[in-house]
């Protein structure tokens, strides 16, 4: 291998990337946005809250104590009330499923309405029911309450949506831009010199991680100073699995840039790799409870090993003997995609 | 009898229903321009870009110094591309010293800037230049490692008279300086002027090979039994491709 001409390639790529201002801007851009969007919008908690209509009501935003309802109903946590004109508005909302129940507020007997398809539907009328029992008729219970530092629905989501941003800027940042070079020839230009496919290959990599992890550091202090974000962990170790990380996605990119001519089905092909890792990776939810096999699934995404370790070292403080077993399958992926790369690897189209 | 440069021994290369280049034998030697002709779809860039190590053949031979192609073979030779793009937000200068890096030796920057008269716009981004300084952009980087084999396929297509005058003289600059050169064009009067050596090709084969003179004297003689025709490379073209239309 040849580090002139790997350095060449490296620092040509780099300035591409580095010049094209809308690229540059919206790498920095996008997962800044969307943390700050979340934060502004849910205030560091849960999108996920209960969300029940209220009518007659003159204004949609209400006070939950001016409410006609049952003082244990309208005083719970994490429901939202939301206020609508008359039944016709509101069943419209509740048909749609943005909000889990419609009640009508004024003196007892109450008249509420949900969706017999909604679980939220479900738990929201078990828990009007239990806001009517008085409570001398209460069974006994104690609450236990989980000792230790919360985490804000923002801490778990926030190793996500810089995950997600690495994952789409390894895909299309290599993947694409490799076959766009392809397609326009700029690889023939290449194979016409000593470069090797190795060198050129190796040379993108770097570049794409690089400017990841550049990005990463970027986003991470400038989201830090408006959220401030707890780590239990060591940073070094974030920044260690962040680096792995990288290299897999980045190694994947490199597969999907190893054939084709075509942008369009390659963007398909990004697509329909890309949006699955999103969802089933816990980007933006968990996916406890789904079933098995999404679960094994989802096993099979780099993404999905970079924030099940990232979020333990953020969230529980682990060490790198705890998230061993995901570096090595990070690592595992990262040379099986350099080894096909590198073996289907075409200039010509 | 000196070795040639290039040395190339039954050549062929097929497509799926197609034979783009049809065992053709020829070589080249050391210090000439030879010029390949031929109709859209003869196999000129093909046989080209099979000497050049950018396709693979079918099957036949290729002989550099003798001797088969190794790695060392990208490090001598300077190719111009036919079709090609390059790397965007880099400007000229950025772009040639890059393409410099990749080889173990380079001609002087500077240089070739001034020989391609491309100093004015060093500063520019690739793709905010001219056709014609796109060309001569094309062919500094086949200048940029000093080569002593050049390929230049079809390098003034799409300029204006005047930047393919200029074109002419810096090729002629370079074969000047002992360099070979192997062009291919769709220019009957840029082959005159430039080619010491022209083969001319159609359908994979090459029809005929010899100077302008062999070839006139051959195509365009009274005594050759075929009707006159005013003695230059256009006739000879058409007498041995035919006139009918080629996409």
């Amino acid at each position: 291998m040849n580090f002139k001409r790997l350095w060449a390639m490296f620092t040509a790529r780099n300035l591409e990337f580095l010049r094209d201002r809308a690229a540059f801007g919206w790498n920095f851009l996008f997962p800044f946005l969307v943390i700050v969007g979340f934060g502004m919008v849910f205030g560091g908690k849960s999108f996920q809250e209960n969300k029940v209509g209220v009518f007659p009501c003159a204004n949609p935003v209400i006070q939950p104590d001016q409410l006609n309802l049952p003082e244990g109903f309208r005083q719970a946590k994490y429901v939202d009330f939301i206020g609508f004109e008359n039944l016709d508005q509101g069943l419209v909302r509740l048909q749609h499923h943005k909000i889990d129940m419609l009640i009508q507020q004024g003196d007892p007997p109450y008249r509420y309405w949900i969706s017999d398809s909604s679980p939220r539907g479900y738990l929201m009328e078990k828990f009007l029911m239990a806001s009517l029992i008085s409570g001398q008729d209460a069974l006994p219970a104690e609450k236990q309450v989980i000792q230790g530092r919360e985490i804000r629905y923002i801490d778990w989501l926030f190793p996500g949506i810089l995950g997600m941003n690495m994952m789409f800027s390894a895909l299309w940042g290599v993947g694409y831009v490799v076959v766009r070079y392809r397609k326009n020839g700029v690889l023939r230009r290449l194979k016409a010199t000593p470069l090797t496919a190795f060198e050129y290959l190796a040379a993108q990599m770097l570049s794409r991680i690089f400017l990841l992890m550049f990005t990463l550091i970027v986003v991470w202090f400038g989201c830090d100073m408006l959220f401030s974000f707890h780590v239990e962990g060591r940073y070094v170790n974030l920044l260690i699995v962040f680096f792995i990380g990288s290299l897999s996605l980045t190694s994947m990119g490199l597969i999907l840039a190893a054939r084709g001519t075509s942008e369009e089905f390659t963007s398909g092909v990004l697509n329909f790799i890309s949006w699955p890792m999103m969802f089933l990776s816990e980007v933006w939810f968990s996916i406890e409870g789904a079933p098995h096999w999404i679960k094994a699934v989802s096993q099979a995404f780099p993404l999905t090993h970079l924030l099940t370790a990232v979020r333990m070292i953020m969230n529980d403080g682990a060490g790198l003997a705890d998230i061993a077993s995901h570096l090595i399958v990070l690592t595992a992926m990262t040379l099986t995609g350099l080894v096909a790369s590198a073996f289907l690897f075409s200039w010509n189209d | 009898m000196p070795t040639p440069l290039i040395e190339v021994k039954n050549l062929t290369k097929t497509y799926k229903n197609a034979i783009a280049v049809n065992g053709i034998s020829f070589s080249i030697p050391a210090g000439i321009c030879f010029g390949l002709l031929g109709p859209n779809g003869a196999g000129k860039t093909t046989t080209i870009e099979i000497i050049e190590g950018i396709l693979q053949a079918t099957s036949g031979e290729i002989l550099y110094k003798g001797r088969p192609r190794d790695a060392s073979f990208q490090e001598d030779v300077g190719i111009q591309l036919q079709h090609t793009a390059l790397f965007s937000f880099l400007t000229v200068r950025e772009t040639l010293a890059t393409f410099q890096k990749l080889y173990r030796q380079s001609a002087d920057l500077d240089n070739i800037l001034a020989l391609c008269n491309l100093g004015e716009i060093g500063h520019q981004y690739n793709d905010r230049i001219s056709g014609g300084q796109r060309q001569r952009l094309l062919l500094a980087l086949a200048l940029i490692n000093d080569p002593q084999l050049l390929f230049l396929d079809e390098p003034s297509t799409g300029m204006d008279p005047q930047a393919r005058r200029n074109l002419w003289d810096i090729v002629h600059h370079i074969k000047s300086e002992g360099r070979t050169i192997v062009l291919t064009t769709h220019y009957m009067e840029e082959a005159e002027y430039l080619c010491d050596d022209i083969a001319i090709m159609d359908h994979g084969s090459i029809m005929d090979r010899g100077t302008l003179s062999d070839l006139l004297q051959r195509h365009c003689n009274e005594n050759s039994g075929q009707p006159y025709c005013e003695p230059n490379l256009e006739n000879v073209f058409l007498r041995l491709t035919g006139r009918q239309l080629r996409d």
